[in-house]
C-alpha cells in the first residue's frame, strides 16, 4: 500500500487542498447533542426549566459549526478549484501521467489503512476540456476514519464523509432541530415527560447527524435505526393511550419492514461494489462509477434499498405509518415527519446515487422502479390529502406527497433538483407544521379543522402570515423556495422535450409532477381555507348534519389527536377553553424564521438561464452541494423551462382556482359551513366510491393490519404455537410417555413375570424341593442307615459295573 | 484261596453289623453292631496286608480299633443321655430330628 | 507465561468449588454468611477473569493460551487438559460476569422454599460446571463438565421452580441427556477411529485429518455431536424443553439458563464440531442453517401467540440462537465472529430480560401479559429497563444484539465456497425477515406489559421501583450492552483470530 501511497502524494504535489478543522473532525455534530442526550436523560430533572435549555444550547452550537462547516467546505471547494485549475496547467504538459496518477491515487485511497484518521483530503483532478475545466474539476470528499472493528483481517471503518450533501443536510437539520427545541419550550410546557421529550429530541438530531456524515454503510445502518428509534419513542410520547403506541409501534414495524430490504441492499453492496472488503460509502461508489461493478447486483441493491426508502420516506405502499405517526407532539411531526428523518430515504438515494443510476439505468430512460414508486407516491399522498379533516393529516399526506415528488426526481436523474426541493420541503413543510401546532395551541388542543378551526387569519396574524407563506411555497407559487425546486424537478423529468438538458425522458411522469403541482394547491388551499378564512368554529357546536355520513375515516384521526389533547391540556389550561389568540414568542419566532427561509432560499438555486444575475450568484446550491469527483456518477442538469414553469404555475392556479370557488359556494351556504350540502359525493355514486376508497386510504391500513397483521398474529401465530404444543411437544411428550408405558409394560411382564418369576420360581422350587426332601429326614436313624447303606450297595454296584 | 476264607468271614460279619444296625432298636444293641462292622472292616484290613505282606493294614486296624473304642465310648455316653431323659433307650422314639 | 498462567484456569474452575465446600460446612441458618461467601467465591472468579483479560495475548487468539496438562484417568486416556483461546475467553468473561450478578440478585429474592444454602450451592456447582467446559480441552473433560452443569439445574428448576416444576425439569434433564449420550459416543467413535493416545481436541482434529475415516461414518459421528450440541442450543426441532424450562425455571435459573447454559451447545459446535470435522461440517452445513432460519422464523412466531411474558422471551431465544446457528453454519469467519459476539449478546439481553420479568413477576405475581400493563407508569425505572432490552433484543444497531445479527446475516450472503450460495442467500432473506418479525413480537410485548396505564387490579397497589440489589444486578449487564454495540471490536477483537483460522479450513 505505502508504495502506492507515496506515489500519489507525489504526484498530487499541486493538488493537495487542506480541508478545514470541521470538516476533517466532522464527529462534532452527532458528538455535541449527543452529549445533550445524556445530560438531559441523567441530570436533566435537575436542571433548571428540567434540561431543556442544555437541548437548545447545543442545538445552537451545533447550528453555529454547522455554518462554520458550512463557510469551510465552500472555502476547501473553491481552492480545491483552484488548484484544480492550476493542476489543469500543469497537466497540459503532461496530460496523460495526470490521468493515470489519479487512478492511481484512487485505488490508494481504497486501500486506506487500518487506524489513520485520514488528513489529506487529497484532490485529484481529472483533465477535462479546458471550457469545462470548472464543471468537472473534481472535489475530493473530507473523510476520516477510524476502525470499528475487523474481521479476517478486513477493517471495518467507522468515521466521517463530508461533502456538499452532507453540509447542506447538517445545515438544515441543526437549524430546524434548533427551531423545534426553541419552539417546544413553549408548546409542550408542563409536560409530564418534559424532560425526556427533550432528551429523545436531542438523541434524534445527534442519530441525524450522525447518519448525514456516515462514512461506511455499517455506521449508516445504525443511524438509520437510531433515528427510528427516536421515531418511535417521540411518536409514542403520550403513551398512555392505545392509539399513540399503536401509532408508534407501526412507525417502527412498518420501518422494519422496509429496513430488511435495508440490510440486504446494504450486504450486496458489500460483497460486490465493496469487493467484501469495505463498507466505505465513497470506495463503492467509486466502484460503481467505474463501472467494475455487475450491473444485475446493482439492480438487485438498488431495489432492495428502495424498499428502504418506501418505508422510511414514506412511499407507497409503505406510507401508511407517516400519517398515524402525527399521534406524536406537533414539534417532533415537524422536525422528524416532514422536515428531517422522513427525508434519510431520500438522503440515502441521493448519498449513493451511483448505485441507483446505474441499477436502475436512470440515464437515457423513460421508466424505472423508483419514478415508478415516487410517482404513485405522490398522486396517492395528494389525492389522501384531500379527505382529511385533522390538519396535521392533511400536512402529513402533503409530506408523503412531496416525499414521492423528490424519489420521482432521484428516479429521473434530477439529482440536484431533488435534493434541492428536499432542502426546500424541509423549511416550508417545518413551517407549516410548526403552523398548525400554533393554531391548534390556541384551538384546545384540537386538529381538527371542520371542528375547531376557521376565522384564524384575524386571530393569529403571524400564524397565519407564516402558515400562508409555507402554503404559497408548497403550492408552487413563483418567488417562494418550492416553485424553484418544483419546477426543477419537472424539467429534469425531461418530458416531452420541453427542458434541455434532462437526463432521460420522462414524459408520462411530468404530466403526473403537473397535475400533483395542480392537486398540492387545491388542498393547501382547502386547509388554508377552512383553518384561517370564515368565521372561527371552535366556540359552537356547528359540526354540520352531512359530516356523520364521512365519520368512519375521520375516527381514527379523531382519536390520535385527542389522545394528544388528554395529556398536552394538562399543562395548558391557562390558555385553553378561551377564544383562540396568537401564540407566545418562542412559538412564533421559529415560524418567521421558517418563512423567511423558504422566501430565501429561493436565492440558493438561480437558474443558468436568468444571466441577469452574476454568475457568481447562479446555481449556487448545484455548485457546491452536488458532489463531483469519481464518487459520483455523471448526470446532466435541466435548464430552466419556462414552458414547465408557466404549465405548472397554470396547474397550480387552476386547481386553487377551483378550490376558492368550491369555498366560496360553501361560505354561501353560511357562515359555519365547510363544506357543500349537495356536493359531488352526495350526487355522483362514482364520486362517493371514489371517496369512500379515499377516506379508507386505499384500504392499505385494513389490508396491513386486518389482513396481513393479524393474519400472522392470529392464525398464523396460534397454528405454530399449537405445532409446537400439540406436534413438537406431543412427540416429546409422547416420547416420554410411551417410554413410561413401555416401562410399565416392560416391568409388568417382563421383570416381573419373566426375571422376578425366575428367582421366585427358584426359591419356590428350593421350598418345594426341601419340603419334599423333607419326608426323608425322618429323624430316625435306621433309616438313615439303611439309606446310607442302600446308597453305598448301590454305589458299590455302580462301581464295580463301571471298573468293568 | 485263603484270603476269599478270611473276605468271607469279614462279609458275614458285616452283614450281621448291617443287620444289627439297622433291625435292631436297642441303642446300646445298635453300637455293637456297629463294632461288628467296623471289625469286618478290620478283618478285611489286616487279611489284605497280610496278603500283599504290608504293615500297612495291620496299622489301619489298630487305627480304627482305637476310634472305634472312642467312637462306642461317645455312643454310650448319648445313649445314657438318652435315657436318662426318656428312661428309654428304643431308637424308635428317638426322632426329634425329624424334619 | 509465568507460573500462575499454567494454574489460573484451574483456579478459575474450582474455586466455586472450594466455596461450595465450605458452605457445606456452615450451618444452614446462617444466611447471611452463605451470601458472602458465595459472592465472595464468584467474584474471586470473577477477578481472575480480569486477569486473564489483562494478560490474554490478543495478537494470536488462535491460540490457546494459559494451558495445563496433566494426566487425570489414565485408564481411558483421558488428561486434564485445559486452555482458552480467544472463543472460549468471550463465553469465559460472560459466566464470571453474570454469576456474580445472580448471586447480587438473589440477595432477596429467593424463590419459595427458600433454603439459601443449597441454593446458592447450586449456583456455584453450577458455575464450576460452566467454567469447566469452556476451559476444558479434552473431550472426556469437556463431557463432563457439561453433564455437570445438568444436574444443579435439574434441582433448581425442581425445587425451586413454578407449579410444573416436575414435569420441565425432567423433560429438561431427560432431553439434554440423550442428545448428551449420542455426544459421548461420536467422541467414543472418533477415539477407536482415529486411533488417538488421548482425548484431547487439537489432536483429534489432526489425526482425523491423516487416519482416512470414510466421509459417511464422519457425517454420522458429527451427527451424534449434533444431537448434543443441537439439543442444548436448541435447534429447532430439539427446542421444546426450552420454553418449559425457562418458564418453570425461577428468575436465577431463567437468567444462568439463557446466558450461558445455551451457549454450550453452539460453543461445542465451533469448539469441537466444527475443527474436528470440517468435511462432515461441510455436508451438515446446509442443513443446520436450514434449522436455524425455521429456528428464526419459527421461534419468532411462536412468541406471537404466548401469553406469558417469560414464556415468550424463551421462544425468543430460539429465534436468536436461530442467528447464531446460522452464523456458525455458514463456515466463515464473520459468520463465526458473529456467533461469538450472538452468543455474548444473547447471553446479556435474554439475561437481562429474564431479570427483568423475574422482577415483575415478584411485583405483580403474574406474568400474563393480558394483566400487565402501564409499568412504565408504576414501576417507571424498570418500564425503561425493560425498553432498552427490548431494544438491544430486536438488534437495534448500537446496542449489542445488532452485532449478533447483522454480520451472521451478511455472512449467509457469502458461505464458504463449499456451500451453495444460492440456499444460503435464501436463507439471508429469511433471517432478515426474521428481523421484522423479532420487532413485532418484542414491540408487542413491550407496548402491552409497559405503555398503557396499569389494569385495575394493580391501579391501587403501590409497587416499589427497581432496588439496590437490583440496580446492582443490572448495571453491569446494561452497561455492556451498550458498550458492547458501541465498541463490538472489544469481543472480535479476542474472536477474530481463532475465527479466522478456523474458517480457513473450509476455504472460508
Amino acid at each position: 500500500m505505502s508504495p502506492t501511497l507515496t506515489f500519489a502524494a507525489e504526484s498530487g504535489e499541486a493538488a493537495v487542498v487542506t480541508a478545514g478543522w470541521l470538516l476533517r473532525n466532522a464527529w462534532i455534530f452527532p458528538a455535541i447533542p449527543f452529549c445533550s442526550f445524556l445530560i438531559t436523560l441523567f441530570f436533566g430533572k435537575r436542571l433548571p426549566q428540567r434540561g431543556s435549555p442544555v437541548g437548545v444550547a447545543a442545538l445552537a452550537l451545533t447550528f453555529v459549526l454547522g455554518l462554520a462547516a458550512a463557510g469551510q467546505w465552500i472555502s476547501y471547494s473553491n481552492r480545491s478549484e483552484d488548484a484544480a485549475h492550476a493542476e489543469t496547467e500543469h497537466a497540459l504538459v503532461g496530460a496523460s501521467a495526470g490521468t493515470g496518477e489519479s487512478a492511481a491515487a484512487t485505488a490508494a485511497e481504497d486501500d486506506r489503512g487500518a487506524t489513520t484518521e485520514e488528513e489529506d483530503g487529497e484532490v485529484h483532478t481529472q483533465v477535462g476540456e479546458a471550457a469545462d475545466e470548472e464543471e468537472h474539476a473534481s472535489v475530493a470528499p473530507v473523510e476520516s476514519t477510524r476502525t470499528w472493528w475487523q474481521s479476517g483481517g478486513i477493517h471495518f471503518e467507522v468515521g466521517t464523509l463530508v461533502d456538499g450533501l452532507a453540509i447542506m443536510m447538517i445545515f438544515v437539520v441543526s437549524l430546524v432541530s434548533l427551531l423545534v427545541h426553541i419552539y417546544s419550550t413553549d408548546y409542550v410546557h408542563g409536560d409530564i415527560r418534559y424532560t425526556h421529550y427533550f432528551a429523545f429530541l436531542s438523541l434524534f438530531t445527534a442519530s441525524m447527524l450522525g447518519l448525514i456524515v456516515s462514512q461506511g454503510i455499517v455506521q449508516f445502518i445504525t443511524c438509520w435505526e437510531l433515528v427510528g428509534l427516536c421515531s418511535f419513542a417521540l411518536i409514542g410520547h403520550w403513551w398512555e393511550e392505545q392509539a399513540n403506541s399503536d401509532a408508534a409501534l407501526k412507525a417502527f414495524l412498518t420501518n422494519r419492514v422496509g429496513d430488511m430490504g435495508l440490510l440486504i441492499g446494504m450486504i450486496v453492496l458489500f460483497f460486490t461494489a465493496g469487493d467484501g472488503r469495505t463498507f466505505s460509502i465513497v470506495s463503492i461508489n467509486q466502484a460503481v462509477v467505474s463501472g467494475t461493478v455487475s450491473h444485475t447486483a446493482m439492480t438487485v441493491a438498488a431495489l432492495c434499498l428502495l424498499a428502504a426508502v418506501m418505508s422510511k420516506s414514506g412511499q407507497f405502499f409503505l406510507h401508511t405509518w407517516l400519517p398515524d405517526a402525527m399521534a406524536g407532539p406537533t414539534p417532533v411531526s415537524a422536525l422528524i415527519h416532514a422536515a428531517t428523518m422522513v427525508v434519510a430515504g431520500v438522503y440515502m438515494v441521493a448519498r449513493l446515487y451511483p448505485v441507483f443510476w446505474d441499477g436502475l439505468s436512470i440515464a437515457g430512460s423513460s421508466f424505472n422502479m423508483m419514478v415508478l414508486v415516487g410517482a404513485v407516491t405522490t398522486l396517492v399522498g395528494g389525492s389522501l390529502a384531500f379527505v382529511q379533516r385533522d390538519i396535521k393529516r392533511v400536512l402529513a399526506y402533503s409530506t408523503v406527497s412531496q416525499l414521492g415528488y423528490m424519489v420521482m426526481a432521484l428516479g429521473c436523474g434530477a439529482w440536484t433538483a431533488a435534493v434541492f426541493h428536499l432542502f426546500t420541503h424541509a423549511f416550508f413543510k417545518a413551517c407549516l407544521f410548526l403552523g398548525s401546532g400554533s393554531v391548534s395551541h390556541a384551538c384546545n388542543h384540537s386538529f381538527d379543522m371542520k371542528k375547531d378551526m376557521g376565522g384564524l387569519r384575524k386571530r393569529m396574524p403571524i400564524t397565519h402570515a407564516t402558515f400562508l407563506i409555507g402554503t404559497l411555497a408548497l403550492a408552487g407559487f413563483p418567488l417562494f423556495a418550492g416553485f424553484w425546486s418544483k419546477d426543477e424537478i419537472l424539467a429534469g423529468t425531461g418530458g416531452f422535450n420541453l427542458a434541455e438538458g434532462a437526463n432521460g425522458s420522462y414524459h408520462v411522469f411530468l404530466v403526473i409532477g403537473l397535475l400533483t403541482a395542480g392537486m398540492t394547491a387545491a388542498y393547501m388551499t382547502r386547509c388554508y381555507w377552512l383553518t384561517f378564512l370564515g368565521e372561527w368554529r371552535g366556540g359552537h357546536d356547528h359540526d354540520t348534519g352531512h359530516d356523520t355520513g364521512h365519520q368512519p375515516a375521520m375516527a381514527v384521526g379523531a382519536a390520535v389527536a385527542t389522545g394528544h389533547d388528554a395529556h398536552a391540556a394538562g399543562g395548558h389550561d391557562a390558555h385553553g377553553h378561551g377564544e383562540p389568540h396568537e401564540s407566545g414568542p418562542r412559538i412564533t419566532g421559529p415560524l418567521v424564521v421558517l418563512a423567511t427561509l423558504t422566501f430565501l432560499a429561493t436565492f440558493a438555486n438561480i437558474p443558468e438561464k436568468f444571466s441577469f444575475i452574476p454568475e457568481g450568484w447562479r446555481l449556487r446550491f448545484e455548485h457546491y452541494v452536488e458532489p463531483r469527483g469519481d464518487y459520483f456518477p455523471t448526470i446532466s442538469h435541466a435548464e430552466f423551462a419556462p414552458a414547465v414553469a408557466a404549465l405548472s404555475l397554470a396547474m397550480a392556479a387552476i386547481f386553487s382556482g377551483v378550490a376558492i370557488i368550491y369555498y366560496r359556494k360553501v361560505r354561501a351556504q353560511g357562515a359555519y359551513a365547510t363544506e357543500l350540502a349537495h356536493g359531488p359525493t352526495t350526487r355522483n355514486a362514482l364520486a362517493a366510491a371514489g371517496y369512500r376508497v379515499l377516506e379508507n386510504k386505499f384500504y392499505l391500513d385494513w389490508l396491513y393490519q386486518g389482513v396481513i397483521v393479524a393474519f400472522i398474529k392470529g392464525p398464523l401465530a396460534r397454528g405454530i404455537d399449537r405445532f409446537n404444543q400439540v406436534v413438537l411437544d406431543g412427540i416429546v411428550d409422547g416420547a416420554g410417555i410411551n417410554s413410561r408405558k413401555a416401562g410399565d409394560l416392560l416391568y409388568r411382564y417382563v421383570d416381573q413375570a419373566v426375571v422376578d418369576g425366575a428367582v421366585n420360581a427358584s426359591g419356590l422350587g428350593a421350598s418345594e424341593t426341601g419340603g419334599m426332601l423333607r419326608r426323608f429326614q425322618t429323624g430316625r436313624i435306621q433309616q438313615y442307615a439303611a439309606l446310607m447303606f442302600g446308597a453305598a450297595a448301590l454305589l458299590a454296584g455302580v462301581l464295580v459295573i463301571a471298573v468293568q | 484261596m485263603w484270603l476269599n476264607q478270611f473276605l468271607l468271614v469279614g462279609a458275614a460279619l458285616f452283614c450281621i453289623g448291617v443287620y444289627g444296625v439297622l433291625a435292631r432298636r436297642n441303642g446300646v444293641m445298635v453300637l455293637m453292631s456297629i463294632e461288628l462292622i467296623l471289625n469286618a472292616v478290620n478283618i478285611n484290613l489286616i487279611a489284605f496286608g497280610a496278603f500283599n505282606g504290608t504293615i500297612a493294614g495291620q496299622v489301619f486296624a489298630l487305627f480304627v480299633i482305637a476310634v472305634a473304642a472312642a467312637e462306642v465310648g461317645v455312643g454310650l455316653a448319648i445313649v445314657l443321655a438318652i435315657y436318662r431323659n426318656r428312661s428309654t433307650i428304643d431308637l424308635e422314639t428317638a426322632n426329634l430330628m425329624k424334619g | 507465561m509465568n507460573d500462575f498462567d499454567d494454574w489460573v484456569l484451574t483456579l478459575i474452575i474450582f474455586v466455586p468449588l472450594l466455596g461450595a465446600a465450605v458452605m457445606m460446612f456452615i450451618p444452614k441458618a446462617e444466611e447471611e454468611l452463605h451470601k458472602w461467601v458465595a459472592l465472595f467465591s464468584s467474584v474471586v472468579v470473577a477477578a481472575l477473569g480480569v486477569y486473564l483479560l489483562f494478560n490474554f495475548d490478543y495478537d494470536d487468539t488462535q491460540r490457546l493460551q494459559f494451558t495445563a496438562s496433566h494426566s487425570w484417568i489414565d485408564v481411558i486416556k483421558s488428561r486434564y487438559e485445559v486452555g482458552i483461546d480467544g472463543i472460549a475467553l468471550p463465553l469465559l468473561l460472560l459466566t464470571m460476569l453474570v454469576v456474580p450478578l445472580v448471586i447480587i440478585y438473589s440477595w432477596n429474592h429467593f424463590p419459595e422454599p427458600q433454603n439459601p444454602k443449597a441454593f446458592l450451592i447450586l449456583i456455584l456447582l453450577l458455575d464450576v460446571g460452566m467454567l469447566g467446559t469452556f476451559c476444558a480441552q479434552d473431550l472426556i473433560l469437556f463431557f463432563v463438565f457439561f453433564e455437570l452443569v445438568l444436574l444443579p439445574m435439574y434441582f433448581m428448576i425442581g425445587v425451586w421452580g413454578g407449579e410444573k416444576r416436575q414435569y420441565a425439569s425432567i423433560k429438561f434433564f431427560l432431553f439434554t441427556l440423550f442428545g448428551s449420550a449420542l455426544m459421548i459416543v461420536s467422541f467414543l467413535a472418533l477415539f477407536f477411529l482415529t486411533g488417538a493416545e488421548t482425548f484431547s481436541m487439537t489432536g483429534m482434529a489432526g489425526l482425523v485429518k491423516t487416519s482416512n475415516i470414510a466421509i459417511g461414518t464422519q457425517v454420522l459421528v458429527f451427527g451424534g455431536m449434533f444431537m448434543g450440541f443441537g439439543i442444548k442450543v436448541p435447534i429447532f426441532p430439539f427446542h421444546t424443553w426450552l420454553p418449559d424450562a425457562h418458564t418453570q425455571a425461577p428468575t436465577q435459573g431463567s437468567v444462568l439458563l439463557a446466558a450461558v447454559l445455551l451457549k454450550l451447545g453452539t460453543y461445542g459446535f465451533i469448539r469441537i464440531a466444527l475443527p474436528i470435522l470440517p468435511e462432515a461440517a461441510v455436508k451438515w452445513a446446509p442443513w443446520i442453517g436450514l434449522l436455524a432460519v425455521i429456528g428464526i422464523i419459527y421461534g419468532a412466531l411462536g412468541c406471537l401467540a404466548q401469553t406469558d411474558m417469560k414464556r415468550l422471551i424463551a421462544f425468543s431465544s430460539v429465534a436468536h440462537m436461530g442467528y447464531v446457528m446460522l452464523g456458525i453454519a455458514t463456515l466463515t469467519n464473520f459468520g463465526i465472529n458473529a456467533a461469538v459476539f450472538g452468543m455474548v449478546a444473547h447471553g446479556l439481553i435474554t439475561g437481562m430480560l429474564f431479570f427483568v420479568a423475574g422482577s415483575v413477576k415478584e411485583r405483580f405475581h403474574t406474568l400474563e401479559i393480558k394483566r400487565l400493563g402501564g409499568l412504565l407508569v408504576s414501576a417507571p425505572r424498570m418500564g425503561w429497563i425493560l425498553g432498552f432490552a427490548t431494544m438491544a433484543s430486536l438488534g437495534l444497531p448500537g446496542l449489542a444484539g445488532f452485532w449478533g445479527e447483522f454480520p451472521a446475516i451478511l455472512a449467509a450472503y457469502n458461505p464458504a465456497p463449499e456451500l451453495s450460495e444460492t440456499l444460503f442467500r435464501v436463507y439471508m432473506i429469511v433471517a432478515a425477515l426474521g428481523t421484522v418479525f423479532a420487532a413485532g413480537y418484542l414491540l408487542w410485548l413491550f407496548q402491552r406489559t409497559a405503555f398503557g396505564t396499569p389494569k385495575e387490579e394493580f391501579a391501587h397497589d403501590p409497587v416499589h421501583d427497581v432496588e439496590l440489589p437490583e440496580w446492582l444486578a443490572w448495571i453491569p449487564m446494561l452497561l455492556l450492552i451498550f458498550v458492547l454495540g458501541v465498541m463490538p471490536g472489544i469481543i472480535f477483537r479476542m474472536t477474530d483470530g481463532a475465527a479466522t483460522s478456523l474458517a480457513a479450513a473450509f476455504g472460508g
